[in-house]
């Protein structure tokens, strides 16, 4: 999927990043985003990887977009929720 | 329109929502008449089938998903490649939607069943650690993906990976696939929404050559119901207009020359290549190989892989009436296939574009049926 998953940064070891997904914690790789990250910030989650680094100020607009969307009423399968899912699974797990 | 409709969007502003869709009917309008355009993106078409926006859209305006899902465009012969692999004896990793896709005649789930090692992983850095854990064995990834996934792949690359991995490059370009597009005179699309996400890594920039060349207005868009409705008013103004130019209605996201490290590092580990696509055919620099500098990562250098005895093109999908390749040019809907719904569902794939979670068939099968003209009547 092409979406991405904000996350938020709780600890950083060189480029492996600790990160917050609604609760669950993924380590991701930081070789490409290309901002400074800070633990704190939020980025932007693409196959295990921070792609970008969410400005402070776009945070609210972003989680709320993601609250949105994992918000599946019915027990009928969602793709775009199922595709965020496994979006926050692709981080290693946390060692 | 009626109120409700707009309420039944779950847009989280209605009102805004509706200025959007008069925008749209005004420029629909002054252009008088059909036009198509494309988006080439999974999860735009999830998000406008899971909010039935093409409801919202004027009559005039037909919006198509072209060749917007990785996996679905992976060919058949590739995924051969990856199931011949895992039957001699190498530990194949690749991402969850590639699983269960056929080759001409198996799928590495096929393979797995046959005793084959297949592991899905949601991250080539899981792959890694696999290629760890196992020093004894060789542990292949098999890659899919556009652009924005082969900056991941390229990422390990350029890391040292363990003598023990590499890669079987399915990445796929997408810029290629729209040029295809553009020339193909049955297509017939007049404009495009471009993914915001992949545009993060590429920049907007990427695609001026492109709405040079073809005279089709781009229009980067991101993934909210607005967001993409925003973004076919600007390209329904530009369309009016009569401007061939790339507008960024993500600029919370995406900026005008991307990330240049990113992009640095995949030209260093890639090089665009020709290739088939499934059901689309050769698309000139549509593949992503990797570069000679990179060949002790390259499965395909490192291996003889003979898919003889696992290829049978007498099998194939596309052999058995799939419309994937169709529906991928934009040329036809899920809904003209007459497997659609009954010889081919998700739990019994028939064609690609049923398995993936970005394939259109699927997409419109979650969301029941023909989601957006059952909204409408
Ligand atoms: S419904 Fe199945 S067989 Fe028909 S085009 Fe879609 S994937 Fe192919």
């Amino acid at each position: 999927m092409c979406l991405g998953v904000p996350g938020k940064v709780v600890a950083i070891d060189g480029l492996d990043a600790t990160v917050d997904f609604f609760g669950v914690r993924k380590q991701l790789r930081l070789d490409i985003v290309d901002e400074p990250v800070a633990v704190g910030d939020y980025v932007l989650n693409h196959v295990g990887f921070a792609i970008r680094r969410i400005p402070p100020e776009e945070v609210q607009e972003t989680l709320a977009l993601f609250d949105q969307i994992l918000d599946v009423s019915g027990a009928k399968e969602d793709l775009m929720a199922a595709d965020v899912r496994n979006e926050m699974a692709a981080g290693k797990d946390r060692r | 329109m009626s109120k409700d409709l707009f309420q039944e969007l779950k847009f989280r502003d209605p009102a805004r929502a509706r200025a959007l869709a008069q925008a749209l009917a005004r420029n629909m309008d002054a252009i008088g008449r059909e036009v198509a355009v494309m988006h080439v993106c999974g999860s735009h078409e999830q998000a406008i089938a899971r909010f039935g926006l093409r409801a919202v859209l004027p009559p005039t305006l037909r919006l198509v998903m072209g060749p917007g899902c990785p996996v679905c465009v992976t060919d058949g012969p590739e995924v051969d490649e990856a199931v011949a692999l895992a039957l001699q004896g190498v530990r194949v990793c690749t991402y969850g939607d590639m699983l269960r896709l056929p080759g001409t005649a198996r799928s590495l789930a096929d393979a797995q069943a046959e005793g084959g090692e297949v592991e899905v992983v949601y991250s080539i850095s899981q792959a890694i650690e696999l290629a760890q854990a196992h020093p004894a064995e060789q542990v292949v990834f098999f890659a899919s993906g556009f652009e924005t996934t082969a900056v991941a792949t390229a990422a390990i690359a350029l890391a040292r990976p363990p003598e023990n991995f590499s890669v079987l490059s399915a990445h796929k370009y997408v810029p290629a696939a729209m040029d295809l597009v553009a020339g193909s005179k049955e297509t017939r699309i007049e404009g495009y929404l471009a993914a915001g996400h992949a545009a993060i890594i590429t920049g907007w920039e990427i695609f001026e050559p492109f709405a040079r060349r073809t005279g089709a207005p781009v229009v980067v868009a991101g993934f909210e119901p607005l967001d993409i409705l925003a973004a076919l008013v600007k390209l329904t103004e530009l369309l009016k207009d009569g401007r061939p130019e790339v507008a960024n209605v993500y600029p919370r996201c995406v900026t005008r020359e991307g990330n240049k490290a990113a992009q640095a590092s995949l030209w260093k580990v890639f090089q665009p290549a020709s290739g088939r696509w499934r059901g689309i055919g050769e698309v000139p620099g549509g593949n992503l190989a990797l570069t000679p500098a990179f060949a002790h990562v390259d499965a395909r250098r490192r291996f003889a892989i003979d898919t003889g005895p696992v290829r049978d093109d007498s099998a194939a999908a596309e052999a058995r009436g799939c419309l994937c390749g169709r529906i991928m040019l934009g040329l036809a809907t899920p809904d003209h296939c007459p497997l659609f719904g009954t010889a081919c569902l998700p739990e019994s794939p028939v064609g690609a574009c049923m398995v993936s979670s970005e394939g259109q068939c699927r997409i419109w099968h979650t969301y029941g049926g023909v989601p957006d003209l059952r909204q409408v009547g």
